[in-house]
């Protein structure tokens, strides 16, 4: 297991595990320690705001693990992160049980609403946690598992694979809008009680979903740390710059893409499991075109192929977005037009080249590697 | 129904009946103007008696007054009312609004607009209706011209009773043309066959006329059994073709949906086929084009017809200059980079998403259909093409052409073709690659807002419409293989058809959702699409 | 090892992971065997009843006009083209013409492309790691260590390629020729028995030439070389046997000599250069 251990050896990735760890307690010391009227007081709304934010990051990592190492950019991840949610969500829901509208024990509301008379198979077993949990992984996995499988083994590559992602989660999303595949259609699932046990509405549950979200994204950073900084994780960059050569090597390479694939999949369903008892719903709308591609803009404005760029691109971005709707919701389309166009065009390494560019001693080109030495 | 006496005479006896029913009807009017016999006529409608209504009606058929069909066919819209002020009786030309145009039903001249209120309908109720109805046809049926004798003869089917029976089988002998025969046999034969005769299905057989299916039904469910078998036997023959009709309808719609679907992607091929650039901002270009359709509309009130056709240089000319814009300003310093070019151009279609809801509105839009595209081609009694369908499938087989003109015809199609497989050597050769990329993508662009003036004429017109295209486009030209416009062609016809053939098996979405299953399964099994290029080139 | 390391080697569960690298067999001489090999493409004839045999430990050099069918026969014997007809062996005991691109390289075939392609990201010592012969299955890659013996042979290489000082630098920034020489030494970290290498001095400096010249040869022996090359005066450098491929089948085959004195070749493909060097 020592390429588990490999990041803990990485300046970088000691540094961003500080960050955050020390992000963590100060929002939670702020929360807890400091009393209400005290202007440096913590809200515990926006508790909840920043779990969204990390949740966010943890997809935004798993996108960058793809596009930035692996060259693929996937344009249906927001399809994995829903799959998550949804598995999430329908746990939540079961655990409503006969508290809902209807007071019907077995049937969520809305099923109870279309004259259903029993739970679909597929809602089987998500009222025990640990199924659920381990949906989360597995529904998103088995499908980035048989997508990519197809994919990778018939060479789709670059802009098609793009666009077929696209066309992926463009379907995913039209099909869970309709009620017959119950999952709730338009509205989705929410109405959320509790989870495990804790009341969902409680200040605690909330700084408590807060910190594990923190800790999903310290486990899947220092994962795709692992993966990126292993010899697997060269292997995934040679093919990302030459796919041919790499194959002449004797790697099969569209395993090693289905692999970083169905790893990646499987952490965007756990930021939407992570997101979607924080946000009280999910609906289809997560599957929508749109949203996947602006998770490749937070990735893109952070910085490609850095993992820390991911998360700081994912924050800056959506705690942006959550000031300008507030503040002006027109112009927030403009600016997020203008963002895609500025970045691509004007910082083509992100935030986190502008940082190495001021820090580093060493420069690099952009997708390599950080300073790492090879080391036994 | 309760059918007036003078209907169940011979049609000889009825002349006679009549004329002296018109004699009667005539004597209050003894020694007044010209207009009089006329006017004594229509003042048999007045009556409260819908019996005595019925009579009138009889009475103006056989005065071969020249204006009785004028008169019949107002009554029967419900047209004909008299002035309250002098009880004269007036045709009313136009209902909508408080004052309404009228005319003299006698004399025919124009009396102004005159308010409704001073008016009095002459009513009439269902029997009346149907009386009316045969009546007109009757007339029509001799005096028409051919088509309209065929429209009557057609009306008829399974209205025919037993007295109007009596006059079509002597105007059948009388009959020219055979259509019209045909027509006539047919509405006998439902007649006949509503009197339990066997032998009429056999006039019946294959017609489409829902009349007639409604006649051969009652028939197969009757007791004689002779009868019920050839009528079933019949059924089962009209149920073959019209099963044909509706194949044929499907393939309508989705050659009809194929053709929006070339529009839309047929710029694409061009900008991301021959050029590789992907402009996620293609659908944006296409809603641009239809909105100066709506703009051009707007600019000329009250010629929609004009509108459209300005639109299409227009929408052209917009849609392309706003492509310039977007290759200068973002997509030349990103050559050679796909994907950042796909990021970029997105972020371009949200602003120009925005932009059109700040500036205009967020709201739909709507596009008037000129008159000579709304209406619909009749091909027979089961089947009939819209004409705003018809007009779009044949503008984007037109565009089409034009497009493999230019690519194989002209300098620049010549130009963009060396640019594309050897951007180096055509340098070299002395072709400007810079001019040549701006004018590819700035044709590109352009026939995505000619799509958008199309679409214009068939979906709403609102800042998302292009959105809803954008990724049915890309599919399409996947599907049909980059960088070869044929395949295009192929993949939208062959994608709007499929499409079609699902709906109704699986309903709209589902149909989308399996159609998109279905390509990207497709892809895997053939990355290149339906038409690969070939060699060299196309690798990597 | 821990439970979760045996999990980490799950994958050797699975039979067909397991790669086909049998010892190649030439006991009975050849290493390399192509006979009446054909390929068209869209009915233009590539390859045309090809025939060709290279030994163990020879180097062989191949010349042949533009469109002879040099590249093509490559990409046969690595499996990126299939033939229509013909066999190719490798050794006596294995069909390549049953095998994917990775197998083939996995037994021992590398190839060096026309145009040097190592991966720019990475460093002169991460390109010759990845290229290493070793289980390149994922989980064993993942969880492979970089231990005393792997560095001594990079070490080992990074000496014959004389890149010992660009150690940690990036491939990005080598010079042309650096970066051929960094491919020859990827294919040798693989140990392959045959090396095919196309045009490996175009576009390079007398010196480098020079360098690559001693580099080839100092393989030969231990390997079998194959080299496709245009320049004359490098192959006549290197050569001890010429084939030249004309229209694609063998035109003629022998010492440089012999061949450049044989009528048809001049015609075909010398040329003038060969009647000026030959007068």
């Amino acid at each position: 297991m020592h390429w588990l251990g490999q990041p803990f050896r990485e300046r970088s990735t000691l540094v961003f595990l500080g960050v955050l760890l020390l992000a963590l307690a100060a929002v939670t010391l702020l929360h807890v320690a400091v009393p209400p009227e005290h202007p440096l007081y913590v809200s515990i709304y926006t508790v909840n705001l920043f779990g969204k934010y990390l949740s966010y990051a943890l997809l935004a990592v798993a996108v960058d693990l793809v596009w930035g190492y692996l060259g693929i950019l996937s344009l249906g991840h927001g399809a994995f992160f829903a799959l998550g949610g949804y598995a999430m969500g329908m746990y939540l829901m079961r655990q409503i049980g006969d508290r809902g509208d209807y007071g019907n024990p077995d049937l969520p509301d809305f099923m109870v609403f279309l004259n259903w008379d029993s739970l679909p198979w597929y809602w089987q077993g998500f009222d025990m946690a640990w199924f659920a949990f381990l949906m989360v992984l597995l529904a998103p996995g088995l499908l980035a598992l048989l997508f990519g499988f197809l994919a990778f083994r018939s060479r789709v590559t670059g802009v098609y694979l793009s666009i077929i992602t696209q066309a992926l989660t463009f379907a995913l999303m039209l099909a869970f809008f309709r009620n017959e595949m119950g999952f709730g259609g338009n509205n989705g699932l929410t109405d959320f009680r509790e989870i495990l046990g804790f009341n969902l509405r409680s200040s605690d549950t909330r700084l408590g979903l807060f910190l594990a979200s923190g800790a999903a994204l310290a486990i899947g950073y220092v994962l795709c740390r692992a993966i990126v900084a292993s010899k697997l994780g060269r292997v995934c960059v040679a093919t990302r710059d030459a796919e041919a050569r790499t194959r002449f090597l004797g790697y099969r390479v569209e395993r090693f893409q289905l692999f970083v694939f169905v790893v990646s999949a499987m952490l965007a369903g756990l930021a939407g499991a992570l997101y979607v008892p924080q946000v009280g719903i999910i609906n289809p709308s997560e599957f929508s075109p749109l949203f996947s591609i602006e998770i490749v803009l937070w990735v893109a404005l952070g910085g490609r192929a850095t993992l820390y760029g991911a998360v700081i691109g994912a924050i800056l971005v959506n705690y942006a977005k959550t000031v300008f709707t507030g503040v002006m919701p027109d112009a927030w389309l403009f600016s997020l037009g203008g963002l895609f166009v500025l970045v691509t065009v004007l910082l083509p390494r992100g935030v986190a080249g502008l940082l190495a560019f001021r820090f580093r001693r060493r420069g690099k080109s952009p997708g390599s590697l950080s300073g790492r030495e090879v080391s036994a | 129904m309760r059918i007036p006496d003078a209907f169940k005479l011979p049609v000889m006896t009825r002349i006679v009946t009549l004329t002296l029913l018109c004699l009667l009807a005539c004597l209050p009017a003894v020694g007044a103007a010209q207009n009089d016999r006329g006017h004594a006529l229509l003042e048999g409608l007045v009556s409260r008696s819908f019996n005595d209504k019925a009579d009138a009606i009889e009475a103006i058929l056989q005065s071969e007054d020249e204006r009785a069909n004028d008169w019949l066919q107002a009554l029967l819209d419900g047209n004909l009312q008299r002035l309250k002020e002098d009880g004269r009786f007036v045709v009313v030309v136009g209902n909508s609004g408080r004052e309404w145009p009228v005319r003299d039903a006698l004399s025919g001249e124009a009396l102004g607009e005159i308010s409704r209120r001073d008016l009095d309908r002459i009513t009439i109720n269902n029997a009346l209706r149907g009386q009316l109805r045969s009546a007109l046809s009757l007339v029509e049926l001799y005096a028409g011209d051919e088509r309209s004798r065929l429209a009557a003869a057609e009306g008829i089917i399974g209205e025919v009773d037993g007295e109007l029976a009596a006059a079509l089988e002597s105007r059948l002998e009388e009959e020219e043309s055979d259509k019209v025969r045909h027509r006539l046999s047919q509405a006998l034969a439902v007649h006949r066959l509503e009197r339990g005769e066997a032998d009429a299905v056999e006039t019946l057989a294959g017609s489409l006329n829902s009349n007639v299916r409604v006649a051969l039904t009652r028939a197969a469910q009757s007791d004689d059994p002779a009868l019920a078998d050839a009528a079933r036997r019949a059924l089962a023959d009209i149920q073959q073709t019209l099963k044909l009709n509706r194949v044929a309808e499907t393939l309508y719609f989705g050659l009809s949906m194929g053709s929006v679907l070339v529009l839309a992607a047929i710029g694409l091929a061009i900008t991301f086929g021959v050029m590789g650039v992907i402009n996620m901002a293609h659908g944006e270009l296409m809603m641009l084009g239809a909105y100066t359709t709506w703009a051009m509309q707007q600019l000329l009130p009250g010629q929609p017809g004009l509108a459209l056709l300005l639109s299409i240089p227009a929408g052209f000319l917009v849609a392309a200059l706003v492509g310039i814009a977007i290759e200068r300003g973002v997509i030349q310093f990103l050559k050679g980079r796909p994907l950042e070019t796909l990021l970029a151009t997105f972020g371009i279609s949200l602003i120009l998403q925005q932009l059109v809801r700040t500036v205009i509105s967020p709201l739909n839009r709507s596009v008037v259909t000129p008159e000579w595209m709304s209406g619909s081609v009749a091909i027979n009694d089961a089947l009939s093409l819209t004409l705003n369908r018809l007009y779009v499938m044949g503008f984007a087989l037109l565009v089409f052409a034009a497009l493999i003109l230019i690519m194989r015809r002209t300098r620049l199609g010549l130009e963009v073709r060396a640019v594309t497989q050897n951007r180096a050597m055509a340098r070299a050769m002395g072709i400007r690659a810079t001019r040549v990329d701006i004018l590819t993508f700035a044709l590109g662009s352009g026939v995505a807002g000619l799509a958008g003036v199309a679409l214009s004429q068939l979906t709403n017109v609102g800042p998302n419409l292009g959105q809803s295209y954008i990724i049915d486009s890309f599919m399409v030209v996947v599907f049909g293989g980059v960088g070869n416009l044929w395949g295009t062609l192929v993949a939208g016809l062959s994608l709007g058809v499929i499409n079609q053939v699902l709906e109704p098996w699986a309903g709209a979405v589902l149909a989308k959702i399996m159609v998109l299953v279905f390509i990207i399964l497709f892809i895997q099994k053939r990355p290149r699409g339906l038409f690969p290029q070939k060699g060299r080139a196309a690798e990597g | 090892m821990s439970i979760l390391g045996s999990l980490a080697s799950r994958d050797r569960v699975f039979d067909f992971l397991v790669p086909a690298d049998s010892p190649v067999d030439v006991r009975h001489g050849p290493i390399l065997y192509l006979e009446d090999v054909t390929v068209s493409f869209d009915g233009f004839k590539a390859i045309d009843t090809l025939n060709l045999t290279i030994d163990d430990g020879e180097l062989r050099c191949i010349i042949g006009p533009n469109g002879a069918g040099k590249t093509t026969m490559m990409d046969i014997i690595t499996g990126k083209t299939r033939p229509d007809s013909g066999k190719v062996w490798f050794g006596s005991r294995h069909d390549l013409l049953t095998m994917s691109e990775p197998q083939i390289a996995s037994l021992g075939i590398g190839r060096k492309f026309q145009k040097p392609t190592v991966f720019e990201a990475l460093s002169v010592f991460e390109n010759l790691e990845l290229a290493m012969a070793a289980d390149k299955r994922i989980l064993p890659t993942l969880t492979a260590r970089m231990t005393g013996e792997i560095r001594e042979r990079i070490d080992e290489v990074l000496l014959t390629i004389g890149l010992v000082e660009q150690r940690q630098r990036s491939a990005s920034i080598l010079s042309h020729g650096q970066k051929q020489w960094l491919e020859i030494g990827m294919l040798l970290m693989q140990r392959p028995r045959l090396l095919l290498v196309d045009e490996p001095v175009a576009g390079m400096t007398e010196q480098e030439m020079e360098r690559t010249a001693e580099l080839l040869t100092g393989l030969a022996g231990k390997q079998s070389v194959v080299v496709v090359e245009h320049d004359m005066g490098f192959v006549r450098s290197i050569a001890r046997k010429v084939t030249v491929l004309h229209q694609g089948s063998v035109l003629a085959e022998g010492s440089m000599d012999q061949v450049a004195s044989d009528p048809r070749v001049v015609e075909v493909y010398l040329g003038a250069e060969a009647e000026e060097e030959l007068a």
